[in-house]
């Protein structure tokens, strides 16, 4: 084990898999020499080689549909956006062609190795074009797995089943905790299952979905909640594609109160997804209306981003109101 | 590169069009070579190879417009007049090497092996159809073939083949990609982004640029101005060709020449193939709204199968004779095909959620089951579905 934050788990993922499989390669804006501007492949050209870590031109449908024909031709690519608000001129490439390659082929053709890696996310200053949150627009995309971690631990081995899944993976990277979540990783491989949320705390007054960074404003509303005697269910989904109903929907039963959070935009976000699903099963188990606690609808603000962001103090509003229902 | 340019001190733009490249013509229409043109490493067998696979194509195509304005099929889309372009840049390549076509190279496609009875499982979308009936027609694919599946969006296999190719290259093994794309889609901004990648990270891929006159019914002097396409794969740093994309010696001995530098440099190379589609895009359309009749007979008379027709004559290769035996063979092999496809089954209703993923998932489960449940109930509504399960 060593204490590593968030961007040292996503390297130390990526060093693990070029190290066991020589058909792992990196590739991306400024990864090669520089190690990204988040440093996420800090070392890797100097240790694998500039054919397997290595620059692309800065195009962000050159560099997804490059990677779509490494991983067709076999090889286990891992591309990394450089913000995911600069994934939408790859959108066609991952939703066209990367979603539908096994599909559309009849099986003769696949994409198995690909995994696209994109820091997300608001809370650093970065307004409009450096704060988004796009994974509901990839949930909609049959053929694709969507993954976001929450911590150090989570990212290594979340990424490393990613790497490892036979399926195109978009891997969302909380960048507002790149270097803020700390925790203990073992320096050797091991991987998460995807498609399985976990529940980090149990409780039973009602449970508090998130993923990603949310989770920690979650955690800390739920530690709130709780010196006022409400006793919360934690959950991460940890994968948003396929997403894990049967956890939720057994947490939600037993609490009967449901709350989700994410960053991203209220109308059409991931949650409203999620709570269509959980109240055609739990129905009759409801104590209260499923309640969200999210981004506005307005494009990521500068200067009110404070206010924009569903923080703590909104989801603990949101607790007691959902508790005096 | 820009540092160590030139210096000049008065004002001088270099024009848009001064490149002028040249077009590589080496057969003339009456199946002589023109004056100081040689004929490409071709021997008889594979000379007769890539005829054979231009006229096949040439009535596959004539004989599926027809079943598609009888009905018996959706949709269709021709290679007619640039059978040279497909199957003479197919030929002057190796089997191993991967094709990753636009949708109009089924010359290509024939010239590896794919079968009569394959073109129309694809077709009809049947239970024999290697892409399980999941596309429209014309979307063929094959693995064993190494010829990967089409799809619709333009211009996408373009940066896929740079990345097929430098996993190739990275493989070490002796293979190269073959890309092939319309003068139209090289105004998406893939065949830019793809260009420039394969460029820079020195990737074994031949570019083909099928320059066929139009796309859909835009004309190339409202697609792009400047010295064609060709221009800008010299813009990129590519090595690059025009050719007579009516001439299989040209087109040929250009593409072997390619496949040489790819595999030697690592390096792209792009071709541009100067053509006509003497078709209609597709049988959704009709050219006569934007072209007239005179302009498509300048083109019917520098058809490119006749004239390798005549110089395999000239050969003593090929005769009239044996040219009509093998086409009505060729006519009454494809109407037969089509007959027994027609009476085959579609693919089984679970194909429906299978290759979404590796295996599928608990919600398509899920959904299939009420799927089948929903049928069960209503099976007059679902004739194709409801007898099989």
């Amino acid at each position: 084990m060593a204490t590593m934050n968030l961007l040292q788990a996503v390297n130390s993922a990526l060093d693990v898999a070029m190290a066991q499989d020589e058909r792992v390669l990196c590739c991306g804006e400024d990864v090669g020499t520089f190690g990204g501007v988040f440093r996420a492949t800090s070392h890797l050209q100097e240790k694998y080689g500039k054919h397997r870590c290595f620059n692309t031109p800065l195009t962000e449908q050159g560099i997804a549909g490059f990677a779509i024909g490494l991983a067709a031709q076999g090889h286990i690519p891992v591309a990394e956006i450089q913000f995911a608000d600069y994934i939408f001129p790859a959108f066609d490439q991952i939703v066209n062609e990367a979603a539908k390659f096994r599909y559309r082929s009849g099986g003769e053709f696949n994409v198995a190795g690909l995994t696209i890696r994109a820091p997300y996310g608001g809370g650093i200053a970065g307004g409009l074009y450096h704060s988004q949150s796009p994974e509901s627009y990839f949930c909609h995309t049959p053929g694709l797995k969507v993954v976001i971690p929450r911590n150090p631990y989570q990212a290594k081995g979340l990424l490393l089943a990613s790497i490892n899944d036979p399926n195109p993976v978009v891997f969302f990277e909380p960048k507002r905790i790149y270097r803020a979540s700390e925790g203990e990783v073992p320096e050797m491989a091991y991987q998460l299952p995807l498609g399985q949320a976990e529940v980090v705390s149990e409780g039973t007054d009602i449970t508090l979905l998130a993923w990603g960074a949310q989770m920690e404003y979650v955690i800390k509303a739920s530690e709130l909640a709780s010196a006022d005697g409400v006793s919360c269910e934690v959950i991460d989904l940890c994968t948003l594609l396929p997403w894990d109903v049967t956890t939720v929907e057994q947490s939600v039963k037993k609490t009967g109160r449901l709350i989700i959070s994410h960053e991203a935009p209220r109308t059409a976000g991931f949650a409203a997804e999620i709570s269509a699903s959980i109240q055609e099963r739990c129905f009759l188990s409801l104590e209260s209306p499923i309640a969200r606690v999210t981004g506005l609808d307005t494009p990521f603000p500068l200067v009110y981003e404070k206010e924009y962001m569903p923080g703590y103090l909104k989801i603990y509003d949101v607790i007691k109101q959902t508790m005096n229902y | 590169m820009g540092s160590d340019s030139k210096t000049v001190h008065t004002v001088k733009f270099i024009a848009g069009d001064s490149l002028n490249i040249p077009t590589l013509k080496v057969l003339r229409a009456n199946g002589s070579l023109y004056k100081g043109a040689s004929a490409p490493s071709l021997d008889k067998e594979q000379a007769l190879k890539i005829y054979q696979a231009m006229l096949y194509t040439r009535t596959l195509d004539e004989r599926m417009v027809a079943a598609q304005r009888q009905g018996r099929l959706s949709f269709y889309l021709t290679c007619t007049g640039e059978e040279a372009s497909c199957i003479g840049t197919a030929a002057g390549v190796q089997s191993q090497d991967m094709i990753m076509a636009q949708y109009r190279e089924q010359g290509a496609l024939r010239y590896r092996g794919f079968t009569t009875d394959q073109f129309m499982s694809q077709l009809l979308g049947n239970e024999h159809d290697l892409g399980k009936g999941r596309q429209m027609p014309v979307h063929y694919g094959s693995s064993k073939l190494n010829y990967m599946t089409v799809s619709s969006p333009l211009a996408t296999q373009i940066p896929q083949a740079a990345g097929y190719a430098y996993g190739q290259k990275l493989s070490g093994i002796d293979a190269c990609t073959l890309c092939y794309f319309g003068e139209g889609a090289a105004s998406e901004g893939d065949f830019h982004a793809g260009l420039n990648i394969a460029a820079v990270l020195r990737a074994p891929v031949i570019f083909i640029c099928r320059n066929n006159g139009y796309a859909i019914s835009t004309p190339t002097d409202e697609q792009f101005s400047g010295d064609g396409i060709a221009s800008r794969g010299v813009g990129y740093g590519i090595e690059t060709i025009r050719v007579d994309g009516n001439d299989i010696l040209a087109v040929l001995e250009a593409t072997q020449a390619a496949r040489a530098f790819v595999i030697e440099h690592k390096k792209p190379v792009l071709i541009e193939t100067m053509s006509y589609r003497l078709g209609a895009h597709s049988t959704s359309d009709d050219p006569s709204g934007y072209r007239s009749r005179e302009e498509e007979d300048v083109w019917r008379d520098k058809d490119p199968i006749s004239r390798m027709k005549n110089w395999l004559v000239d050969q003593g290769w090929w005769s009239d004779a044996e040219d009509t035996v093998l086409l009505e063979d060729y006519r009454g092999r494809l109407l037969a095909a089509l007959k027994k496809a027609e009476k085959c089954s579609a693919p089984p209703i679970h194909s429906m959620i299978t290759d979404v993923y590796d295996r599928p998932t608990a919600n398509l489960h899920d959904q299939y089951e009420q799927l089948l449940v929903h049928i069960r109930q209503h099976p007059q509504h679902y004739p194709k579905s409801a007898g099989s399960i």
